[in-house]
């Protein structure tokens, strides 16, 4: 019954008259979603006058387009060239050092993660802060990042009772992902820390810190200096730029 | 230079058309449910189409004219404008006036729309943010504060007067009072679906829950029953996709919707028929005809062709009606 998906040959489906949906896969896979951020790129590149919006996620590519500009038809036409002749993306993406605590009450679920991983607190916050890690796309809530891919221990399911309340900033793992909850949220994901940057501050000139195809690499910080830290960050004295 | 809120209404929100380009970081559109009415609205008072309004969904403010004077109109509804303190006289919807400092003015109880707005001339003068007015009153995003209005809140204006040039009426109406099944096409997850269920989807009426907000509005009718699960990789979303939880009862997406989600989508209404989906209100009954991307292109543009000879079609209203009315009162007093 689904749909025949190939990296050459996506799916083309319609979103209304004001979307069109290219669809790779229906399943999550990093190199899926690498696919398509290269052809969110090129469709960008074309600056085609009429699409409003260009919104990889982890699956497909849904371009929003103005209908009394475009058809669906035409919209193909200029898109159908382009699967062939995918390029690698160019690294100039920014990279980020982001100070998370992993401490008491900014972890409330570490310890249930420790237990149903086997593994020590030290080690998952060791593996957390590990990698350079990758912003696959946005979604959810304004300035939510979706980042990956994370060390083989974060293989979690989501929690069986999703959480009505939490608070921003809060650092959460699932399904070898990571993201930063950005403003008071119901969710799902296990909460194993919390940063003092805003990734999402409705009255700073940027409202959003971080796009797909960032790069995200965590430093675990004591308790004791989150405070100090995050009057930092808010007067702009604390390098978040990854060297 | 600026409107005070005596008393807010319901969730009353400054709305534009919305931020429809930044749904890559995660931005909501916002923007008003029913785009129709801001547009005649503003065509109205003057200003051009897309400027924001004050977006009433259920219970309007009472507001106070602070500076000069104020030209305004209120679309998107028959409820009328009700002048404080002047024995309750009232001035119809769907027409400009001018309202002068210290006049106070009422928006009850809209009855007949799920979604009203009162354009002002000139606007308001808040900050834009991502190039919007919009409210996200969620995420504390752009309108006042980020939030619907309060009591005591003092909104400014662009224009502190209203220059005297005649005051205007919408003649034909047709473009606000479109009706019949709203028109749909199947997709982007038609197939994650029962052939029976979309049957059913098609021809039983679907009733509009009170579980109704500027996200989504919430449909008891049939239960659409999934063939392939309800879980999926998260995709993208536009407003007026038609996503199916477990539960089976379908949630149609309004302007406030998440830019990505994980719900199957059966269908998607067309973007002709938003404005009126936005009209709709709990308690309406509502149902889906399909109709394919072509018909869907025709219809969007018959649409434009609607919205445009309304605001073509306006007609002078005449100004000095309740002043003729208030003159024979004065007569008969003489009389008397």
């Amino acid at each position: 019954m689904s749909p025949e998906n190939s990296p050459s040959s996506p799916v083309f489906l319609s979103a209304g008259d004001t979307a069109l949906v290219i669809q790779y896969g229906e399943v999550v896979d990093v190199s899926i979603n690498r696919t398509v951020r290269q052809l969110a790129h090129a469709v960008r590149q074309l600056d085609i006058p009429g699409i409003i919006d260009i919104v990889p996620t982890m699956r497909s590519l849904m371009i929003h387009y103005d209908p009394l500009s475009l058809t669906k038809q035409a919209l193909i036409d200029v898109v159908q060239p382009l699967l062939s002749n995918l390029e690698e993306l160019e690294e100039n993406n920014k990279k980020w050092l982001i100070p998370v605590c992993y401490e008491g009450e900014f972890a409330p679920d570490i310890d249930e993660v420790s237990k149903t991983t086997n593994t020590t607190i030290d080690e998952i916050v060791r593996q957390h802060t590990l990698l350079e890690l990758e912003v696959f796309m946005m979604g959810f809530l304004p300035g939510f990042p979706y980042i990956g891919l994370l060390p083989e221990v974060f293989d979690l399911p989501r929690r069986i009772e999703p959480r009505v309340y939490i608070p921003p900033r809060s650092i959460s793992v699932a399904a070898r992902q990571t993201t930063i909850y950005t403003i008071n949220s119901p969710g799902g994901w296990h909460l194993i820390g919390r940063t003092p940057v805003d990734f999402y501050d409705a009255n700073r000139d940027e409202p959003i810190l971080v796009c797909a195809g960032d790069r995200i690499k965590f430093k675990s910080i004591p308790s004791s200096e989150f405070t100090e830290i995050e009057k930092d960050v808010k007067a702009g004295n604390y390098n978040l730029e990854l060297e | 230079m600026s409107i005070r809120i005596l008393e807010p209404g319901f969730n009353v929100t400054i709305q534009d058309l919305g931020r429809a380009s930044f749904q890559h970081l995660g931005v909501p559109v916002s923007g008003a449910v029913s785009p129709v009415a801001l547009k005649i609205g503003n065509a109205l008072v003057g200003n051009k189409p897309g400027m924001a309004c004050l977006e009433i969904r259920l219970i309007g403010p009472t507001i106070e004219v602070l500076c000069d004077a104020i030209r305004v109109a209120l679309t998107g509804t028959i409820t009328e404008i009700e002048l404080i303190g002047e024995n309750g006289r009232c001035r119809p919807a769907n027409q400009s006036l001018v309202l002068k400092k210290g006049q106070k003015f009422k928006i009850g109880t809209i009855s007949d729309s799920g979604s009203a707005y009162l354009a002002i001339e000139g606007g308001f003068k808040l900050p834009e943010v991502y190039g919007s007015l919009s409210t996200y009153v969620r995420g504390s995003i752009g309108g006042f504060s980020g939030k619907a209005l309060e009591q005591g809140d003092e909104i400014p204006l662009n224009s502190w007067n209203a220059e005297d040039r005649g005051e205007l009426r919408v003649s034909n109406l047709a473009a606000l009072e479109e009706n019949g099944p709203l028109r749909i096409i199947f997709g982007p997850q038609k197939d994650f679906f029962k052939q029976e269920s979309i049957r059913d989807f098609l021809t039983s009426p679907y009733l509009i829950t009170r579980d109704a907000d500027r996200m989504g509005m919430r449909l008891d009718g049939p239960v659409l029953k999934h063939e392939r699960g309800y879980n999926i990789v998260s995709d993208g979303i536009v407003t007026g996709a038609i996503q199916v939880p477990g539960t089976g009862q379908p949630i149609v997406l309004l302007a406030d919707h998440q830019t990505t989600g994980g719900y199957p989508k059966m269908a998607t209404v067309i973007s002709a028929d938003i404005s009126r989906m936005g009209r709709l209100r709990p308690g309406d009954t509502v149902k889906f005809m399909e109709v394919t991307a072509d018909e869907a292109e025709k219809a969007r543009f018959e649409h434009e062709k609607m919205v445009l000879s309304a605001i073509s079609g306006f007609v002078n209203a005449d100004p000095w009606l309740d002043e003729k009315a208030l003159y024979t009162e004065n007569l008969i007093s003489g009389f008397l």
